[in-house]
């Protein structure tokens, strides 16, 4: 494990650590909505940090494409896979705050329907990636990710250009909030961010592995006389 | 159980359910790496 790799984990730790105690104690109760409101010091980071991770997808994406890089197209599959994790969870958060703020639990909204389409898109790469087994498979799924990539604005900005049932943002976008919800807010992004870059590098070692041990097993049934096989 | 302690539980199950799965494929893959270094040696 390298250096930069633990420092990196006792700093997400310690972020994620505080964060949760900004979330539950240091922010102020919101006055309409109550306690319900702190999930969403959970629920847009981790939607910041899926958005992240699917542009990471789109550009390592892209290099594969124009180079052919393993190591991008190992780096595409874990950011979408990890992605994808940070996606769920908005897609369940989200509906466990709808619950008791709107009433119902989901509705065909522009920003939550979009959402549920970029879990799909992603889902559908990784399904690629697993059942797909031939030399073309990395280059489908470059092409399938960087359509993919087109719906995260679409997501972000479909609050901004339509009317929807979900919240406007608060962050740069007209919007007020208090100072110590932003702190509260951004802490956590800074910390789901950081969790999220530990993870990504996790899940790319691992690839990286496999694909050592794939080449191995290549290359041993190669070596082997045909009468052994 | 409160809807906000329900979903602070649900983020941290899920992320903890797919670190389980990182952690096992990548004792998995290492372990197989090893065997096949072995075998080539």
């Amino acid at each position: 494990m390298s250096r930069t790799f633990t420092i990196l984990a006792i700093v997400a730790a310690g972020l994620l650590s505080w964060g949760l105690y900004g979330a539950l104690v240091g922010a102020p109760t919101e006055q309409t909505m109550g306690d319900v409101q702190r999930i969403f010091y959970y629920h847009v980071p981790s939607a910041w940090t899926a958005f992240t991770l699917f542009a990471v997808n789109l550009v390592a994406s892209v290099v594969y494409l124009i180079k052919r890089n393993p190591k991008a197209d190992a780096l595409a599959l874990a950011s979408a896979e990890v992605g994808v994790v940070f996606c769920t969870v908005v897609l369940v958060t989200g509906p466990i705050w709808a619950r008791p703020v709107w009433g119902i639990w989901w509705t065909w909204d522009l920003r939550l329907t979009l959402t549920l389409v970029l879990w799909l898109i992603y889902v559908s790469y990784l399904v690629l990636r697993r059942f797909s087994s031939g030399s073309q498979t990395p280059v489908m799924a470059a092409v399938l990710a960087i359509l993919g990539a087109l719906d995260v604005p679409l997501v972000y900005f479909s609050i901004w250009f339509f009317r929807t049932q979900h919240p406007q943002p608060v962050v740069g976008g007209g919007g007020s909030i208090d100072p110590r919800m932003l702190h509260v807010l951004l802490l956590n992004w800074a910390a789901f961010s950081c969790f999220g870059a530990l993870v990504c590098w996790s899940r790319y070692r691992v690839e990286v592995v496999q694909r050592e041990v794939e080449e191995m097993l290549a290359l041993e049934s190669l070596l082997e006389p045909r009468g052994a096989r | 159980m409160t809807y906000l302690h329900a979903a602070y539980i649900a983020t941290w199950v899920i992320h903890i359910t797919y670190l389980s799965f990182l952690v096992r494929r990548y004792s998995q893959v290492r372990k197989e790496a090893e065997e096949l270094r072995r075998k080539q040696q």
